[in-house]
């Protein structure tokens, strides 16, 4: 599942003309090629998308540019008509004007029948550094033709910086009493699930289906994205809360209670038998998320009389008090969200009489605020485990947020009515 | 039931009576001498109309008022079992009005044993969505507990939680809040209450 999205687009001709020593060698994480590029330490590498030709050539290089931009890890270099017009000559890349723009590298995009050429270049060295097609049989303009684009930056961003990007993945929530899901860059969001007041939908690993449970009636529901179809998984009296679906895709953990407190449950995925994993006697235990390994589970417990965070063994076992019971004037944390590389939670804590997301270092516990500016909560991280997806109100209305947690740079995600409980997919396949 | 039955019995033999004189009394301008004997039996028999009539009106009367109060009393059942309860901020535990309003249920369930209710518990919008369905879990779970000991079978009484999802009334203010904080009652299984006989 490393490699999903190289399985549809089947590149007809993958081609490196100049490889630099040392960063060249293939990378053994990636199923793309390095691009050894030149820019200064510390710094991201300027990359400027060369004009694209035909109807859809605009939306092509817009797309690409704004999937940079939003990655965070490339910096797209936006040329103006004089210079997008001397950008490319007969000879190939007007090199001088692009290394004087800051460039380290230009991508050239060309729509084709079959879907589209790639054409890298490598400014410092002056070469061809990759070339590449990619097949998509999507209409223009389409979420599935966008999906194909957004292919490409991920590719692009992952062979220019090593780290594969997220312009691919989707974000779901509830906004209305709908599952809703949008692209991680705000465009085209759709319902996908409105039966029985859902909440809290989560992320099959597969990419392929969403859990989420339902208040009336109470339950926990499987919703099929390929087909839009749902199927019941648990439901009966009380209340279903917050499933997740396990790492290898086996289990959906959620919580459950009706009179005697709310407690943490598994099930198989494919049906079966629930059996219970907390020991809450009586408290409230919700909002679980697994380790990227699969071994362990955060989630809150109201156990101590308040909300706080805490971890387990995922068979229930070995609970820890995760979070410190002196941060903010009141007790109260809550949804957390174990970072993609295990290293990090996220999570939202009650301070100065509204809530932050911060996170906790798992190796020493130390402390990390990353917003302040309106109510913020209900923290869910992107694949790449650098962005985070996030409720916040500084707007006056409940929307989606995409935060940077290594520049601090955010963006709103969604507009329109209020939106909750965002979860960010895996990384997807390309349909 | 017997005893009104008899007194009405009387009271029809009553008017007949009286209606037998009138005819008599008409057509007969010459008194007799057992004329003061008929006058003085039908005026008995007046009076007797009278008092019969006056029990009947009474008693239909009696009987409207009992079937309003009735009705009334059905209503009033129904709107006691249906009242809301309320809670404090972040918690589940029952306020002395909040026993008071359960403690009125009581007889009511306890005279209409038919009569299920579903407890749905309610939280204000502060806290996570999620922590929320389960606070407001423990808020119908702690209303159902507390009817239980006062002698309500268990298997009458459900309960479930829509958390922050539909709150009472929108705002952010203090207000508002307490009033979304709450356990709703719906009632079934009876098609008229009846209220409890103290």
């Amino acid at each position: 599942m490393r490699f999903p999205s190289l399985r549809h687009f089947l590149p007809v001709a993958l081609l490196v003309l100049f490889v630099a020593a040392p960063l060249a060698a293939q990378d053994s994480t990636s199923r793309g090629v390095r691009i050894g590029l030149t820019y200064d330490p510390g710094s991201k590498p300027g990359v400027a998308v060369l004009p694209v030709t035909g109807a859809t050539g605009d939306s092509v290089r817009a797309i690409v540019q704004r999937d940079f931009d939003y990655g965070d890890r490339v910096n797209p270099i936006v040329l103006d008509a004089t210079a997008a017009s001397e950008a490319s000559r007969a000879t190939g890349p007007n090199w001088p004007l692009l290394a004087r723009l800051g460039a380290a590298a230009a991508v050239q995009i060309t729509p084709t029948a079959n879907g589209f050429h790639l054409a890298v270049y490598n400014v410092a060295k002056k070469q061809t550094a990759l070339i590449r097609d990619y097949a998509t049989s999507a209409a223009p303009q389409s979420r599935a033709w966008r999906a194909a684009l957004h292919g490409i930056s991920d590719d692009l961003e992952e062979a220019f910086t090593g780290v594969r990007g997220i312009a691919g993945t989707r974000i779901v929530f509830e906004r209305g009493k709908r599952i809703w899901m949008v692209d991680s860059d705000g465009d085209g969001a759709t319902p996908v699930s409105d039966v029985g007041t859902p909440m809290s939908p989560s992320w099959n690993p597969s990419g392929r289906t969403i859990a989420y449970s339902t208040l009336v009636p109470a339950g926990i529901s499987v919703v099929d994205l390929s087909t839009g179809r749902s199927r019941t998984l648990v439901s009966g009296a009380g209340v279903y809360i917050s499933p997740i679906v396990s790492p290898d895709g086996a289990n959906v953990i959620y919580a459950h209670g009706v009179d005697a407190g709310v407690d943490l449950y598994t099930i198989p995925l494919s049906g079966g038998s629930p059996r219970r994993l907390s020991v809450g006697r009586g408290s409230d235990n919700v909002s679980p998320s697994f380790s990227p390994d699969g071994r362990r589970i955060v989630f809150m417990s109201g156990r101590a009389g308040h909300p706080e965070i805490y971890t387990m063994d995922a068979d229930g076992t070995n609970v820890d008090l995760l979070t410190p019971l002196d941060i903010g004037e009141r007790a109260y944390r809550a949804s957390p969200d174990w970072s993609p590389d295990g290293r990090l939670v996220a999570f939202q804590s009650q301070m100065g009489g509204t809530f932050q997301v911060l996170t906790i270092n798992l190796r020493d516990r130390s402390l990390r605020q990353l917003t302040s500016d309106g109510r913020n909560e209900d923290p869910s991280w992107a694949p790449d485990g650098r962005h985070l997806t996030f409720v916040s109100d500084r707007t006056g209305v409940k929307q989606l947020w995409v935060l940077d947690i290594e520049t601090g740079r955010s963006r709103q995600l969604t507009r329109g009515a209020p939106g909750r409980v965002p979860a960010w997919s895996p990384r997807l396949s390309a349909e | 039931m017997i005893r009104r039955t008899a007194v009405l019995s009387l009271a029809l033999l009553s008017v007949a009576a009286l209606d037998g004189c009138r005819r008599k009394v008409v057509p007969a301008p010459t008194p007799v001498a057992t004329n003061s004997t008929s006058n003085a039996d039908s005026l008995a028999a007046l009076r007797a109309r009278q008092r019969a009539d006056s029990i009947a009106a009474a008693e239909r009367a009696a009987r409207e008022a009992a079937a309003a109060s009735d009705r009334r009393s059905a209503g009033e059942a129904a709107a006691v079992l249906s009242q809301k309860v309320y809670f404090d901020y972040d918690q589940d535990n029952l306020r002395d009005d909040a026993r008071a309003t359960l403690d009125a249920k009581v007889p009511i369930l306890i005279a209409n044993p038919s009569v299920t209710l579903a407890i749905t518990g309610h939280t204000d919008e502060r806290g996570t969505a999620e922590y929320n369905l389960a606070l407001g879990q423990r808020r119908a779970a702690q209303v159902k507990r507390y009817l239980t000991t006062k002698g309500i079978e268990d298997a009458r009484l459900s309960t479930q939680s829509l958390g922050d999802s539909q709150p009472a009334v929108q705002g952010t203010d203090e207000s508002a809040y307490q009033q979304n904080r709450r356990a709703e009652f719906q009632v079934s299984g009876a098609s008229a209450l009846v209220a409890p006989r103290s």
